[in-house]
């Protein structure tokens, strides 16, 4: 199973990250856990300074935005 | 340049929609599809051109540039930065945590944060547009400084004494470390790929400001049409000690970004409101917000949050008195 977590302050685009990513993996049937994480102290631990970020697996893949779906397939892919 | 606008806003709500110029209806709608008009066009437009050019600039630049930087010079960088670095408010806190696990001093940090607001691309298209340059270099210079001078103010109270403790921890483990570059390289961009980030620079943050383009332009074409000359100087004039200070406490929970507020602003200079009083007003309401504040407490005590605030809106009404009185400059 994949582990995401999307590090923001619980803004729209977090909230939008999220959504995205559950779909696609729905679509494509990968098994994902989707985590929001709003604690400033756990997103200062990922060194991430613009927020909505992704981290699959522990890795930051994404920073300051929402991914476009090419890239979160390409991540639900790469599994 | 601009005609067109004015034409445009004359043949739609003159010709087509049959109003006249000296109806209060005629004229406040003349007004708002004038400047609506006109801004959405230089929105779209300059914010795209602008985008291409800092295409490549974060946040994460700015803080390997100003980590270990001499002091002094850092104050006047980073105040400069914050107007000119892209970020969404939400990044804030992350911002904070960022700068200040670089070791960053808070002053430093907060000067950045303080003129982010303020002073942004939009804005300064927007004075440009309808203030004149003199204005527009007035507000950017009261900006930066505002940033400037808070942030020294902040590290000569010694601020980073009322941290929440994680927040103080990563700082002074920022502070003991070795300064070094923590930046991954970034390679440099290709011309498309600017265009791609400033096509959808331009995109987003058109559709985050359009409607307050409406509302600012709306309440200040309501205004221009209803208000009747002469009313607003004569009531919130220059002589009116007390009109800065109540503009500042009006701005507060009235929260809003650069873009709603300066069509507002306009039609309240144009109407008669001293320059000061105007400052003020738009200052308070961009960066002495609530929502922002309750955001930054999770990085802040009480007391640090209050302390700023208190400073701000001081510095605000400083801003505007002074303003007020050197106003025969303009």
């Amino acid at each position: 199973m994949l582990k995401f977590k999307v590090l923001g302050s619980g803004c729209t685009k977090c909230k939008s990250t999220a959504q995205l990513i559950e779909d696609n993996a729905q679509a494509l049937g990968v098994d994902v856990s989707v985590e929001k994480v709003q604690d400033p102290a756990q997103i200062m631990a990922y060194s991430v300074m613009s927020t909505p970020a992704v981290v699959m697996d522990e890795n930051v893949v994404f920073k300051g935005g929402v991914p476009s779906k090419d890239q979160v397939v390409s991540w639900l892919q790469s599994a | 340049m601009f005609e067109i606008f004015t034409d445009l806003a004359s043949w739609l709500v003159y010709d087509l929609l049959g109003l006249t110029a000296d109806t209060k209806l005629g004229d406040a709608l003349h007004f708002f599809v004038e400047d609506v008009t006109k801004i959405f066009v230089l929105l779209l437009g300059m914010i795209y051109l602008i985008a291409l050019l800092r295409a490549s600039l974060n946040v994460e630049k700015v803080r390997d540039f100003l980590a270990g930087k001499n002091k002094g010079l850092g104050y006047f960088l980073a105040s400069g930065f914050g107007a000119i670095t892209p970020f969404c408010s939400c990044s804030s806190i992350p911002v904070f945590l960022g700068f200040t696990s670089a070791g960053i001093p808070v002053g430093i940090t907060m000067a950045f944060l303080l003129t982010s607001p303020l002073i942004n691309e939009v804005a300064v298209l927007l004075l440009l547009s309808l203030l004149g340059w003199k204005f527009t270099l007035l507000y950017i210079l009261v900006g930066i400084s505002v940033g400037i001078l808070g942030g020294l103010f902040l590290d000569t109270i010694r601020a980073e004494r009322w941290l929440q403790s994680f927040a103080a921890k990563a700082l002074e483990k920022g502070q003991a470390q070795q300064v070094q570059s923590l930046d991954e390289s970034v390679p440099s961009m290709s011309y498309k790929e600017r265009h791609q980030f400033a096509k959808s620079e331009t995109l987003e943050i058109f559709s985050r400001v359009w409607k307050w383009v409406i509302i600012g332009v709306g309440l200040g074409a309501a205004l221009h049409g209803f208000v009747p000359d002469g009313w607003i100087e004569q009531h919130l004039g220059a002589g009116q000690w007390w009109s800065v200070p109540a503009a500042v406490l009006v701005g507060i929970p009235l929260y809003s970004n650069a873009t709603g507020v300066i069509p507002v602003m306009e039609s309240l200079i144009v109407n008669g409101l001293p320059i000061g009083t105007a400052l003020a007003f738009c200052m308070s309401t961009v960066a002495a917000s609530f929502p922002e504040f309750v955001l930054l407490k999770q990085v802040m005590q009480w007391r640090l949050l209050a302390i700023l605030f208190a400073m701000l809106l001081l510095s605000f009404t400083l801003v505007g008195w002074i303003f007020n009185s050197v106003s025969f400059l303009m």
